[in-house]
Formats: C-alpha cells, structure tokens, sequence
C-alpha cells in the first residue's frame, strides 16, 4: 500500500510497486484524461505533471512517486469551470478524434507554469515528444498561444483583485 | 433453435414502460430495410432505410433524437448531424444524436469514403423536412386551418392567431412511421441560421477536461482486463505454451486458448499486461518466411498475378502526340498509426452477446462476430463508442473480435480488450503498396494528345463481414479462411480510386490490374487508391507541364472542362499568391495539386511551399493553402479541421511513412521504427478556403486532402531541386540521393 497525491487528493494504491503510473491513474483511480498510446515512452499521450514538469505516465513506475505531487488533465477544470488551457482548446476547436490532446494540454501546461510567455518555437520545441495523428497540430499551436494569453488576463485579474 | 435475442428498441420500449414515447414502436425496426420499390430514388440512406422514424423520434415533452448509423470517428458529424437537423426548427440544443448501434439505429454500412454526409447527413437533413411537413398536417388538422397559413419555429408549429402546437403535443401514433418520400420540401438555404455555421463541436469539452470520452474509458462494474498474446507473424503456428506459471500470477483470472487464439484475463490492468509478457515468453511459434522483398516492391507487386481490366478507353485517332514520356510510380505499405491501439469491451450474458467498440460499420462487424461466434447476428449487439481516430480499417474490429471471443469464456463478466502499440502496428491491415505506370505524349500545341495510366493493386477493403476477415477467427483452432478479396466497384473503386482522370484527353487509356494475392495483410486507409493515383496524375502533369513548358496551373486548367473544379484551382492559386513561372528563394519550390475525390465528393487544390535542405535532403513544408467545395457547407469550421487534418496527416504519410518488415515479420512496430509527423515538421501555416454552394448537395471531403497534399509536396519538392522523386515515401534519404546523382 503507498499513498500518491493526485489533484490534490491523498490515494491509499494498492499496486505493484513497477507499476507505471499511467495504470494506477486510470485503472485505480477510474480517471480518464491520460490515455494508453505506447507504453513506450514515445507518444506522450499519457503525459501528466508531477511536481511541475510534464512526465510520461507510461513508463514511470509507482515506487518513484512517494511524496510527489501528480496533476492530470482532470485536476486542471472542468466543463463548467474549465482551466484556460481547457477554454483554450475549446475556443480553438483543437481536436479532432482528441485522443492526444490530453498529453497535448499537459505539457504546454508545464511549458506554461515555468514560462508564461513562450515563443512559438519554444512551444514547437517543448510539444516535439507529443504524436498528434489526425494533423490537428496548427490548431495545438494556437490554442498554446491562447492559453498563455488567458492565463496571463487571469494573472492580471488576480492582480487587480488583491490590489497588486 | 433457442438462440437468445437481443431486444430491438421497439420490443424494449414495449416492455419497459418507463420510456414514454408517443410515436408508435409498432413497427419501428432500427434497421427495417427498403420494400422493393420503383420510382425516383429517395436522397441519402432514406433509400435503404426509408422510414421516417429511423431517423427521427420526438418524444412527447419535444426532446428530439436523431438516429444515425454512422460513427463519429473525430470528423466532427455527430455536432454536422445535430445542425442538420435545423431544417426541423428546432434550436440546437433540443437535438440528441444517438451514433451507431445494431440495436437502434439503421443499418448505413460502414463509415468509409467520405459517405457520411451524403448518405447519414442527406437522409437526416430529408428525413427532417418532411416530418416537418407532417406536423403541419396535423396541426393544420387539429387547428382547423390551411397548412400553408402555419410557420414553424423553436419546435412548434404556429398559426396565425398566436396558437401554438408544440411537436411533443402534436406527434402521435405511428405519425413517424412512414416511408419518405423521394421530394422534399428543403428550408431556403439564405434562411439557415446553424447549417453554415463554425458550431463548436459537441465532443469537444469532454475531451479536454478528462470526461469519459473513448471506449478505452469504459469502467463496467466487475470488468476484468484481457490482453492477447499475437503470433509474432503471419501464419505462425503455436507449438507449445506451458502456461502454468502465468496462472499463479496475481490477479490472473483465466487463460483463453483456441488454437493460435492466446489471451489472458486478469482482475487489474496492469496484472494483465504483466501476466501477458509471461504467457507471451512461454509461447513457442513455428514461423514460415513468406513476405516479399520490401525494397523490390515495384517488381513483386507487378509480377503477381492479376486481374486486368480497361476502365476508361477514349480514342480519336484525328489526335496524336509529338513528345512522349513515360514514368513509374511506387506507395509503400502504410499504417492508419492510430495514437490509442485498439480497443473494445464485451460482455456475455445469458447467450447474448453486447460488444462495445469503435468499429466503423456496427452491422457488418456484427455479422462478422456472429459467424465465428457461431451465434445468431440477433443474439449479438455491437454498440459504437468513440476510439482513437482510425483514418479507415484498423484494428477496431479485430480487437472487438477478441473482446468477444475472450467475454464468452467468462460469461457475465465484463472484458475490456486493449491492444499494445506493437500489437497495433504489426497486427492493422494496412494501406496497400502500389505500382502506376503513366505514358503520355503532346501535341504541338503544348496539349496532352494521348494519356496512358495503368495502377497495379490489391483491394482497399478487406472489410467485416466474413468472420475470416477478423484476427481471431483466423487463428482459432477451427478457422475461418480470409475470403477471397474483390475489387471495389467504379464510380469509386479501390485501387483504381480516381485512377481516371477529371481532364479531358482526347485519347486515354486507363487499366486497373487487380491483384489478388496480398503478401502483407491490408484493407481500407483514408483516400483508398486515390492517395496514390492522385499523386501520381498530379506529379505527371507537372512533368507534361515542364516538358509543355507551360505553369502547372495554366496547364492543368488547359485539360479540366469542370467548372467548380477551375474555381477551386483558381482560388487556391489566388490565395497562395501563384504566379506564373515565379521563382522561389534558393532552397525553396512552390507546388500544385488538384483532384475531385473519386471523381464524384469534394473538390480540392492545395498550393504549397517546401523548402529542401541540400545537404540533409531534409524537406520541410512551409505552407500550404487549399481550397475545397464541399457542396453545401454545414459547419465550415469541421470542414476546415478536416482539410487541415488532410494536409498534415499526408505530408506525413507523404515524407516519411512505410511498413518495414523482414522475410517474415513486420519490423516496424512502434513510434521508433515507424516515424510519423512531429512538431519540428509542422508547417509555418495553412490556409483552408471553402467555396460553399448553399442548396447543393453535399459533398464528402473527409479524403479529399490526402491525394492533392501528397502531390502538392512533390511537385514543390522538384520545384525546389530541379529532381522528380516518384517513389513514396519522399524520404530525406531519396531526396539527398536524387539530388546527389
């Protein structure tokens, strides 16, 4: 029995401790968002954020997770109070069978925690790992750029609100 | 004979009684065909599945359900279907579209070849006119009124005295129930207030916040997890599995086998995964050396026996030619490479069997199942869930096949099926390697006088249908043979998919050489034969055009008599900034392509520009910029998606995408060993411009891009460096060698 911290919320796991982290969240947990693609390390559709940076959930095993802290797509927002990478996918149409955008939206969401203003070739850069194979990727590009623009209003918001 | 039968819709609705519908169940067969009869053919699938109330319910407090028996594989329809339905009246929210399910919606074939939206899309659209019309009727009845005095709005009918008749209260009895007509009274498209509109998708939200969204995200209570142990090759045979080690491990519920069928089911996911690496080492094969050479595909495919037949034969002997030249050709083997590998849920209760699955023909794949079940089709019901995107006939319904034949040796026990990525990529049939040869001579006027095209391939469709056309019944122990594979008829055939060209020639030749035998297993991926014959057409008009000394566009437009085709070349040219022989900077081409997909759905002309490294042979698309017409355009935003979508996915495909394999196994099995598009291929932009034709039919266009996109690139590529590449892939290798010799 280990405990993983996901979205915040503390998990007695009863698994292996080999197991990737990609079947403890869909299988034990019963969440959807990162998605088998290889088990290989090669898609990115499983990726997810641990302590702050994108990580492939296929191949990381339990063991090396003690005490860290695991976000998936499902700790960002939801449909009624969606994350603005979450409003930026869907105001951008970004997807077609959708099936990568999870791991899509994880790591321009790392990319973003650690530069809130990224270059089109640092986003082009940081999503490399990631397959996409419907060719949805002019529409990932955009809906990165407008998600920094949303956090970045957000950020201002916040800012005015707390009088900064 | 005491088979148990899955309850059609009617006879659940019946029996509930928790349902309430006020539309007559009495005879409303989810797949109740067509009577034979004459007259003008009724639009879209209303003429196999006529009933009005196979398309359309409307239950008494006005919720709406459209019924199609399409899958929605990521094209977006589902939202395209659910705005259809405008023609009704009703606001977009009041529309609940239920997608492929042998127990509720028609029987529409497979969701293939860019159908959906002529036949799904036309039969909803038809189907939601003349309902309309109905409720008139009766309200113009109940009113005592002229049905011409009554308008109908926000899913009411309206008189005008301000009387209102909502549909729920106006919809009755068997009202529904009746056959369509061939006419219908179609809205005023300058009226349409959805149809026409970038609607934002419905699958969309859940998609992005982790929702249940995929048949890989099925959760049913109890639901154990199989994983199968594959041959390592084709025809291998199992000599001996002592699995005894595996059954100790945890959580492993049970070892399937039948024959050269091996999988294991365990209670936890990755139990199973475990478990299957253990059984897979224990399992001794006996394999056979029998693929072809990959690297001599031009002479294995071209020597393999074949069925030859002259598709287009136009002759005019006042016509003939000065300059001749002649060019050859090759498509390797290519794979769907869908993200998520395939996968399906079934579950056996009581004889009946309900598989959940992401096939894209629910009817067929059933029949399939049914037949190596040895089960009656009726005892058998294939629901559609949502999978990774397939881009045609991948592993969806072999894993279903598995699903089910592993759920019948643990009845009541629900079993999730997941494929693993080398699974996926050895195991998928895939799109077919071709061989075109091209001949063609002009006259003195820079005109094409004689066309010669013949295309040597096997059939794009290995579909369901047959149980041995499925993995599983292949390697049980009592098999199914693969049947005898068929060309796919013209208009819009298979290999021969637009393998005759939209120009107009005065002489041309066209040969289809079927091939029946199929050395690697393969089937139905996105485009059919027209990804190949487009390129190979479009490249050679390049080629005439050089040798005519004439701009590739100029050129094409001296052949092409069809005007909505002129008017997406001209807009392609116009929105790419084409002009006649400009030069690029050094490094760089400028290309051109155009082609009607199967001669009869979208139109398509994509301009690009690519720029090639010489020392790397590397070639990277800068940008391309389409257009297409699609007909009536029901929501712009999809179609664009679409088109986008096209372009990269066949640029990949284009520059970098064949199946290797040995002399007996498939080598390339994942991401490593079949390279596709990543984001340091990805184009500085693409531009999508729709000619829309409001009140047209519509046309498909979810192929449209794959052939055009794939010639486009070529044609920049020798436009770049002065070299012809006629074998695809356009790798970076035979690009650095061309340019090099």
């Amino acid at each position: 029995m280990m405990t993983l911290k996901v979205n915040g919320q503390e998990n007695h796991i009863d698994a292996d401790p080999d197991t990737p982290l990609l079947y403890v969240l869909r299988d034990d947990l019963k969440l959807n968002a990162a998605k088998f693609g290889c088990g290989l390390g090669q898609c990115g559709s499983c990726t997810v954020i641990v302590d702050g940076k994108a990580v492939l959930s296929c191949v990381t095993p339990l063991v090396l997770l003690e005490g860290k802290q695991v976000t998936t797509l499902e700790g960002l927002g939801t449909v009624s109070a969606p994350a603005p990478i979450q409003r930026a996918f869907m105001e951008e149409q970004a997807a077609q069978c959708g099936y990568c955008i999870a791991g899509m939206m994880m790591r321009a969401q790392a990319l973003l925690l650690r530069n809130p203003k990224p270059t089109d070739a640092q986003i082009r850069a940081e999503l490399q790992p990631n397959l996409c194979r419907c060719g949805t990727h002019m529409r990932i590009l955009r809906a990165v750029h407008r998600a920094a623009r949303l956090m970045d209003t957000a950020d201002a918001s916040v800012n005015e609100r707390s009088g900064q | 004979m005491n088979a148990p039968v899955i309850l059609d819709r009617r006879r659940v609705l019946q029996g509930g009684g928790a349902l309430i519908v006020s539309f007559s169940l009495g005879r409303a067969f989810a797949e109740e065909g067509a009577p034979a009869a004459a007259g003008p053919k009724r639009p879209g699938s209303l003429a196999t599945a006529p009933y009005l109330d196979s398309w359309l319910r409307i239950d008494s407090d006005g919720r709406i359900t459209a019924f199609t028996g399409k899958a929605e594989l990521g094209q977006g329809f589902k939202t395209a279907f659910q705005q259809i339905a405008e023609q009704l009246d009703v606001p977009f929210k009041a529309i609940h579209v239920v997608t492929a399910d042998t127990q509720l919606t028609a029987n529409e074939g497979y969701t293939a070849g860019s159908h959906s939206m002529q036949d799904s899309g036309a039969a909803i659209l038809n189907a939601a006119a003349q309902v309309r019309e109905l409720l008139i009727a009766e309200a113009a009845k109940r009113l005592d009124l002229a049905g011409e005095s009554l308008k109908t709005d926000n899913g009411a009918v309206a008189a005008p005295d301000g009387r209102r008749l909502t549909y729920g209260e106006l919809v009755a009895a068997d009202m529904l129930h009746v056959q369509a007509q061939p006419q219908s009274k179609l809205k005023d498209p300058a009226t349409f207030k959805i149809i026409g509109h970038p609607v934002p998708r419905v699958d969309i939200p859940a998609k992005v916040t982790g929702g249940e969204a995929y048949v890989q995200d099925m959760r049913l209570p109890d639901m154990a997890h199989a994983r199968v142990v594959r041959p390592p090759s084709y025809g291998a045979q199992l000599v001996e599995c002592d699995s005894s080690a595996v059954e100790k491990l945890p959580g492993v519920v049970k070892i399937v086998r039948d024959g050269n069928f091996l999988a294991v089911v365990a209670d936890k996911e990755f139990q199973a995964v475990k478990a299957m690496n253990t059984l897979a080492a224990a399992a001794k094969w006996k394999e056979s050396p029998n693929l072809p050479k990959q690297n001599d595909l031009l002479n294995v495919l071209t020597s393999l026996p074949s069925q030859d037949s002259t598709i287009l034969n136009r002759s005019d002997p006042s016509v003939s030619g000065q300059k001749t030249v002649e060019a050859t050709y090759t498509r390797s083997y290519q794979s769907h490479g869908s993200i998520g590998p395939s996968c399906a849920v079934a579950h056996f209760v009581e004889g009946a069997m309900t598989v959940w699955t992401h096939t894209q023909g629910v009817y067929p794949d059933r029949q399939a199942i049914a037949e190596m079940l040895r089960m009656q089709p009726a005892s058998v019901r294939l629901i559609h869930v949502e999978g990774s995107g397939c881009y045609g006939h991948n592993g969806a319904d072999d894993v279903a096949a598995d699903a089910a034949l592993i759920a019948r040796a643990l009845p009541g026990r629900p079993v999730r099926v997941q494929w693993m990525r080398e699974q996926e990529h050895a195991w998928e049939p895939f799109g077919p390697a071709m061989v075109t040869k091209l001949k063609a001579s002009l006259d003195a006027d820079g005109r094409i006088a004689d066309w010669n095209f013949a295309v040597w391939s096997n059939t794009h469709s290995m579909r369901p249908g047959n149980a041995g056309t499925l993995l599983a019944a292949q390697h049980m122990a009592q098999a199914f043979a693969v049947p005898q594979p068929k060309p796919l008829p013209l208009p819009e055939g298979g290999g021969d998919r637009n393998a005759i060209p939209l120009y107009t020639f005065a002489n041309a030749r066209v040969v289809h050489h079927f091939i029946p035998a199929m050395p690697l297993r393969i089937s139905a991926m996105r485009g059919l034969g027209a990804y190949h014959n487009v390129f190979s057409i479009e490249s050679f008009m390049d080629e005439l055009a050089g040798l005519a000394d004439a701009d590739p566009i100029e050129f094409r437009l001296r052949h092409l008599e069809d005007q909505r085709g002129r008017d997406v070349i001209e807009k392609a040219a116009q929105e790419f900034g084409w002009k006649r022989y400009q030069k690029p900077q050094a490094g760089r081409g400028y290309g051109f392509a155009f082609a009607r997909y199967k001669n009869l759905a979208a139109y398509c002309a994509i301009a690009s520009e690519v720029e090639v490294n010489r020392e790397t042979g590397r070639a990277q698309l800068l940008r391309a910029v389409a257009a297409v017409d699609s007909g009536q355009v029901v929501n712009p935003d999809g179609l664009t998606n679409q088109i986008e979508g096209a372009i990269m996915q066949s640029m990949s495909w284009t520059l970098y995408e064949s199946v290797s394999f040995d002399d007996t196994r498939i080598t390339s099995i994942d991401w490593q060993t079949y390279p596709i598009l990543r984001f340091d291929a990805v184009p500085d932009r693409i531009n999508v411009h729709i000619i829309n034709r409001p009140g047209q039919p519509f046309l498909g266009s979810g192929e449209t891009g794959q052939g055009p996109a794939a010639a486009s690139i070529a044609n920049a590529i020798a436009h770049a460096t002065g070299k012809r590449l006629r074998d695809l892939p356009l790798t970076r290798k035979r690009i650095k060698d061309a340019i090099d010799a």
